[in-house]
Formats: structure tokens, sequence, C-alpha cells
């Protein structure tokens, strides 16, 4: 099955980009689940977390105030205004 | 005599610590610069990603937006002018004023009214030095602006954009800023930024056609999330630039100042030595016309 090809990026750097299996993210009306395959889709995102499953199993959670995701052809784009890392040390860089 | 010589070793010493300060005014522009450029890169996928974004609800739902229609009943207009907080940039701050001055008599012209809004303290000290007002100000971070910055300036501007006409809102606005085209071309440029102009099924040669999205919870709904955000992204871009543009110019002029520096230095000790020379010169004449004089009589 093909992956997710995700990219978080928040207003000054890039948070975090790679292959994921599931990423799930606080959409405006509800949290919303991608796994691959899933159909073009730009969402309103509010304040929560967003969750990565990356392909190698690991799992990266987010605290993301507002922004949005775009979905298209396996790409997903999280923009977000600020991001910070629930757990530290599970994205790459601060 | 010794008066003379006293005068050029005393501008030496002063064109010397001149020097110092300029070199490492230089050195400091040198190693921020690499960081400035940096993060004009980092912001790079966040903006990349908002211009698709907006472009794709854009060409879907047509939409009529606030802010992207034109306001022919405000007839005020709105200028931000971003400038540096330090001097010894060379003309960087300079040359962006003019720019403004040169729009604001534009305007003018037309009969429309200016709301300034400025960033960097060179361009407050400016308009507070001719008693002009100014409508908003940033000062502190030009050399590294951060996003809450540029939000700030965002949130300030779009608040001004869509107030009513009676409460002072803005028609226009427009941005004077120093593009970083290379480490030694800078230029300053303007460019409106409000209302936007949405250019509609235009994609870049060799971009997929953007595919037919769902938009969650709605088109509406959407770019009123998106088009606030892609006015902050633009004026973020437009600072971080500024920034290398200041840092680019500051370095290349303070090197200029170093090597004048150095200049002025050889000049003075030529003429100090000629001075020393001459003395000497003189006193041996005195002493052997002295000793003549003795011998003659």
């Amino acid at each position: 099955m093909a992956n997710l090809e995700v990219d978080l990026v928040a207003a000054d750097r890039k948070v975090w980009s790679g292959e994921a299996s599931m990423i799930s993210a606080p959409a405006a009306d509800g949290d919303i689940g991608i796994l691959p395959g899933h159909a073009p889709v730009l969402a309103v995102l509010r304040a929560g977390t967003v969750r990565i499953t990356a392909v190698d199993g690991g799992s990266h959670v987010v605290q993301v105030d507002a922004g949005f995701l775009s979905v298209d052809d396996n790409q997903v784009t999280v923009v977000v205004d600020t991001a910070r890392d629930a757990v530290p040390g599970t994205t790459g860089r601060h | 005599m010794a008066g003379q010589q006293r005068v050029y070793r005393q501008r030496i010493r002063s064109t010397q610590s001149l020097k110092k300060i300029f070199r490492a005014m230089e050195l400091i522009a040198a190693s921020r610069i690499g960081k400035a450029r940096d993060r004009v890169t980092a912001a790079a996928p966040y903006a990349r990603a908002l211009t698709r974004a907006v472009s794709a609800v854009a060409t879907h739902a047509g939409v009529d937006h606030p802010l992207t229609t034109e306001r022919p009943d405000a007839r005020r207009v709105a200028i931000l002018l971003v400038t540096s907080d330090r001097g010894m940039a060379g003309a960087y701050s300079a040359s962006v004023l003019r720019e403004g001055e040169r729009l604001i008599q534009q305007v003018t012209d037309e009969g429309k009214e200016v709301a300034l809004y400025v960033t960097g303290r060179r361009a407050v000290s400016f308009y507070s030095f001719r008693h002009r007002e100014v409508a908003g100000q940033w000062t502190g971070s030009s050399d590294a602006p951060s996003a809450e910055t540029a939000q700030e300036i965002a949130d300030t501007l779009l608040q001004a954009f869509l107030a009513a006409p009676e409460d002072g809102g803005v028609g226009e606005l427009h941005v004077v800023y120093t593009q970083f085209v290379n480490m030694v071309t800078q230029t300053p440029r303007v460019i409106r930024m409000l209302p936007l102009e949405v250019v509609e099924g235009v994609a870049a040669p060799g971009e997929d056609p953007l595919p037919l999205y769902e938009f969650e919870p709605s088109p509406e709904v959407v770019l009123d999330a998106l088009l606030p955000r892609y006015i902050q992204s633009r004026i973020h871009s437009c600072l971080l630039q500024a920034a290398a543009s200041e840092l680019a110019a500051r370095q290349r002029a303070m090197h200029t100042a170093t090597e004048n520096a150095e200049d002025l230095i050889r000049m003075y000790t030529r003429l100090a030595n000629q001075a020393r020379q001459s003395e000497i010169t003189q006193e041996i004449s005195e002493i052997v016309s002295g000793a003549d004089a003795l011998a003659a009589s």
C-alpha cells in the first residue's frame, strides 16, 4: 500500500517531513483522520494535537494552534501558525 | 612644527579606533547574514503551501471575499515602510524612505490620503523629526523579525483594511521593502498587497494541475482562514528579505568604510613623516647656519 508523504510546516520553519501511514488532525468541526488514498481535501484546523504515525512505527505528537491541512494524491501538507512537541524530542528540530 | 606632527599622530589614532569599529560591524553583519538567509529559506515551505492552497480555493470556488474586493469607498491608502533599526548600512534605509516618499507623492496626487505604517527606528526618527504622523510603528527586531511580529503587523493592517471608511478604514495596502537579490544587489520594491489579486487558472509549467478538493467545512470558511494567513506570510517574507538586505548592505558599507579608514591612515602617516623630516631638515640647517655664523665672526 502506498504511504502518505507528510510535510508539517510552521510559519517560520519546517517541523516534520517524511513518510507516514496515518495522520490525524483537529479539523474545525471534529478530528479528521487521513489514511493513504484519501480524497483531496482542504480542511481548516483548530488548536489541538496532530498525530502522525510514521512508516517505521514511530509516532509523532505535535501541539499546534490554528492552521489548515491539504491532502492531494497522498501528499499531506499541514500548515500551522506555531507548532510545538507534545512529547519533547519526538520531532527532529525545535 | 612639532605641533603639526602631534596633530597627525592624533588623527591616525582616532582613525585607527574608528577602523576597529567598522571592522567589527562588518564581521557581525557577515556572521548574521547567513542566519538571515536561512530564515528566508525556512519560511519558504509555509509560503508555498499557502499559495497553493489559496489558488486551489480561488480557482474552485470563485468566492468573493472582502480581502479580494476593491474598495472604491475608502479614500485612504495604507503604506508600510520596512527599514532598519540601526544605521551604518549605507543607503539602505534612505533608499526605502525615498521610494516611500515617491509613492506617498503619487498617492497624494491621486487625491487620496496616506496612512503610514513603519517598521524600524530609522523610519520612525525620519518621520518624527519632520513632525509627520505615523499610524503605526514597530521597532526592535529589524535584523531578525519573528513570525509574531509579522502576525502583529498583519493583524493591525487587516483591521485597518476591514474597517469602515469613517473609522479610518483604508482601501489599499502598499508595502515598500528591500528585496534581497543577492549579496551585492538589494533593490527597494513597492508591492500592492491588498486588495489581493487572485490570478485564476494559472498553473506554473511542469506543475500538476490542482485536484478537485473537498472543503472542510466549506469553501468560504476555508478561504476565510487562508487569506489572513496568506497576508501574514507575505508580510513575514517581506520582513525577512528586508532583514537579509539590511545585513548585506551593512556588511558592504562597513567594508568600504574600513577601506577608507585604511586610506586615511596611510595618508596621515605619510603627512606625519613628511612633517618629521622637514622638522629635522630645518633643525640641521639652523645648526649649520649657526655654526657658520660663529666661524665667520
